[in-house]
């Protein structure tokens, strides 16, 4: 799997009219032409009549293009903006599941703690773990757990605004 | 005022004007049929329902209006996909209403169910299922108004059958009439770019001023627009050449000095040229298809593109422009006129362009269509059938075509004077459209004469509307081009597989399509032979009481010329073997 920041890897944020069927009008435009939505997360906006879709799709910039045009068709589709990786803040929430027996655990909760993650839950000899952050910084957590046995994994694909002006336009 | 689903649906149809709607009653519409019992709305029951989409289609692409088509569930559903598609790929306005089973039901597999809004999400402008009564006002008024402003569409409502039933409690409602405001309030995604952004409306002047070989390139847009006046007004302001694609043809009339006919893959030389030679391609409502193009990367080389529409993803989705417009196009047109005028008045000049106008017309001069008369007892040219059947039809016929060569032969020797007086299945290529088109055209257009010039493999598609016409006295005139043969198949067999011919064969004699038209209740001649061209002609011209059919038996070995052969660029243009240099 290639790492999201890739350069083909372009981030969406499209809001959209709160209601039945539109995420599958949106996904469909991409499955049409052959292009591979590498994460998603829709949730309501503080307007609860709108949702926002944030997609991370692996596609070339010209196609995109095109797709985005054809995005905007959609009736119910409101707005659509391509996020600039370098011009957003973005995050992403982890959950992961570790193999941890008693001997392993510690050195495990201190990784954790440089992570700034959560324990939820622990079992016998596994633990749960969450975290929020960058995404790359999940991949990092997630690739430094991997020693140890990792059993699950669920991310929620990243979630992104603009970064805002910091000086006084 | 209290009402129920079913009828207010149909008052929806009333309130939006609609007059006809083209459709076949099934169960899980049952209920929207019987308040068509009382309603103005006049109901053409057709045989098969994807007669009924394109009957819609050949209303609304006669008239402009929205044409309507009403089905039930399940295979009714599929049946119209078709036509849905149809609609898409050549824009045309229409509203699809199909029953659904009971919502409760839905995701069951319950009798006649299907995911009708998922199968023809990819083939309509919008689609919805209605899940509440008190939707139904509202999302009709939303149907209409989106098939019908920007770039117009086909648009299906989806009616499970608990919403419009009046003796189920969730059909209960209380009838309102949403405003415009009402309307467009609800769709906050839905805003088409109508006005053309002036300072690009200012650069295509200044390229229209610049260009030693300009050429028009209008499409169907200009017919969604309305725009074939002005168009016309711009043509002759600039002196500038007009070609009419496919889906333009009769928006700029055939025997204008400045027309040049239809270009593509079977275009006359003289459009295909001028356009792959031009230094400015001006396309209005014209989306590049591959169709035009030929191989794009050889594709009009030396030309700058303006390219107005009014669908923002068609700008540069084939062809970069130089000059991209959105918007509609008969307001763009008259801001360009408007732009033309100010620098004319400014004392800036036209560019003569008097050298081009006159390479054009020694092209046209040098490779006129052409084909070669029969020889007598031999079968029929298709061409000759064609130019008797425009001789004798009023310069306002409308004429209607299925899919293939008979389709290409129509668009080339039919002589097209008006708008609005050619009905084809451009982007999807749909065989059986002609018969249901020239019936729905006819139904728009009672005052005009209507043609259907078809194939033999594609009547045989869609035929049996013709019991439709015949029921509801819709005298529509059918030319069958019987060549015995799926003939642009053949064709490209003959030409492309070393005349190895797969399942191309179908037989002149059967059907009988004169029995057949006869048990159909129509009118029937065959005619085989060239005397007999013009008077059966004539005589299906004069009967006007029933539909007419007639058969003419073609020459299956006739090609439609010119061509470029599909992988190359426009300048292989292969013209009749009787204008090949001598090499
Ligand atoms: C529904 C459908 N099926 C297949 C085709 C492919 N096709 C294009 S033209 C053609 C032959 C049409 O035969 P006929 O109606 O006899 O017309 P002719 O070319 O002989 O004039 C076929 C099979 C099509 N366009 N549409
Ligand atoms: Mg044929």
């Amino acid at each position: 799997m290639s790492h999201p920041t890739h350069p083909r890897h372009h981030v969406l944020s499209v809001l959209v009219q709160n209601r039945s069927g539109v995420l599958a009008r949106v996904a469909s435009l991409f499955a049409r032409r052959g292009y591979n939505i590498y994460s998603l997360a829709v949730a309501p906006t503080d307007d609860e009549s709108l949702s926002r879709i944030t997609i991370v799709v692996d596609v070339e910039t010209a196609p995109l293009e095109q797709v985005v045009k054809q995005l905007h068709k959609l009736i119910n589709v409101i707005k659509i903006s391509e996020l600039d990786p370098l011009d957003s803040v973005e995050r992403e929430l982890m959950l992961l599941t570790v193999k941890a027996p008693a001997g392993k655990r510690s050195e495990i909760l201190e990784l954790l703690g440089l992570f700034e993650g959560n324990v939820l839950d622990v079992g016998h000899d596994e633990i749960t773990v969450s975290m929020d952050d960058d995404p790359e910084r999940l991949d990092d957590l997630e690739n430094l757990l991997m020693p140890y046995g990792i059993i699950d994994v669920q991310r929620t694909g990243r979630v992104a605004l603009p970064r805002l002006e910091h000086t006084r336009p | 005022m209290k009402t129920n689903g079913g009828a207010a649906l149909i008052k929806a149809l009333e309130m939006e004007g609609v007059e006809v709607v083209f459709g076949l009653p099934g169960g899980a519409i049952l209920p929207v049929y019987d308040p068509i019992i009382e309603s103005p709305i006049r109901h053409i029951l057709v045989r098969h329902e994807q007669g009924a989409g394109h009957m819609a289609q050949g209303y609304a692409q006669s008239t402009g209006r929205p044409g309507v088509a009403i089905v039930t569930s399940g295979p009714a559903a599929t049946n119209i996909v078709t036509p849905l598609c149809d609609a898409y790929m050549d824009s045309t306005p229409m509203v699809v209403i199909t029953g659904q089973v009971a919502f409760s039901a839905i995701g069951t597999d319950a009798f006649q169910e299907a995911d009708t809004v998922g199968i023809t999400r990819g083939v309509t402008k919008h689609n919805e299922l209605i899940a509440r009564a008190e939707d139904i006002p509202l999302i009709v008024r939303q149907a209409f108004h989106i098939a019908t402003t920007g770039r117009p569409g086909p648009v299906l409502l989806d009616v499970p059958k608990n919403i419009v039933d009046p003796t189920n409690p969730d059909s209960a409602l209380d009838w309102y009439w949403p405003t415009d405001e009402e309307v467009a309030a609800s769709l906050p995604g839905y805003k088409p770019t109508i006005k053309g952004h002036p300072r690009k409306i200012k650069q295509a002047a200044k390229f229209i001023m610049e260009a030693d070989r300009p050429v028009i390139y209008a499409g169907g847009g200009i017919l969604k627009a309305r725009a074939a006046e002005e168009l016309r007004e711009l043509a002759e302001m600039t002196n500038t050449p007009v070609v009419t694609t496919l889906m333009a043809r009769g928006a700029f009339p055939d025997d204008h000095p400045l027309c040049l006919g239809m270009p593509g893959m079977h275009g006359n030389y003289t459009a295909v040229t001028a356009m792959q030679r031009s230094d400015l391609l001006i396309a209005l409502g014209s989306r590049f298809d591959d169709r035009i193009t030929g191989r794009l990367d050889g594709f009009a080389p030396g030309a700058k593109v303006i390219h107005v529409d009014i669908d923002p993803a068609e700008l540069g989705k084939v062809r970069v422009p130089d000059v991209p417009i959105v918007g509609d196009a008969r307001l763009i047109i008259v801001e360009i006129i408007r732009e033309l005028r100010k620098l004319r008045d400014g004392g800036s000049e036209l560019p003569d362009i008097t050298d081009w106008r006159s390479t054009v017309s020694g092209w046209q001069e040098k490779y006129p269509l052409t084909y070669e008369q029969s020889e007598p007892g031999a079968l029929l040219k298709p061409q000759y059938v064609l130019e008797q059947l425009r001789e004798r039809a009023p310069q306002d016929c409308i004429v209607a075509s299925g899919v293939g060569q008979h389709q290409m032969w129509t668009s080339q020797y039919w002589e097209f004077r008006h708008p609005y007086t050619w009905i084809n299945s451009g982007g999807l290529g749909t065989m059986g459209f002609a018969v249901p088109a020239a019936i729905g055209a006819k139904v728009g257009r009672p005052d005009r004469m209507v043609w259907a010039v078809d194939g033999d493999g594609c009547f045989q598609m869609t035929a049996q509307e013709l019991v439709t016409a015949t029921t509801e006295r819709i005298p529509v005139k059918v030319a069958i081009l019987n060549n015995a043969y799926l003939g642009m198949v053949r064709q490209w067999q003959e030409m492309f597989y070393e005349e190895r011919y797969s399942e191309v064969y179908l037989s002149p004699d059967l059907p009988d399509y004169v029995k057949w038209a006869e048990a159909m209740g129509c009118m029937a001649l065959r005619v085989e032979s060239p005397e007999e061209v013009g008077p059966a002609i004539d005589k299906a011209n004069a009967v006007n009481d029933r539909p007419v059919v007639l058969e003419f038996r073609t020459d299956a070995s006739e090609k439609v010329f010119p061509m470029v052969p599909s992988g190359l660029t426009n300048d292989h243009v292969m013209v009749d073997p009787s204008q090949e240099d001598p090499k």
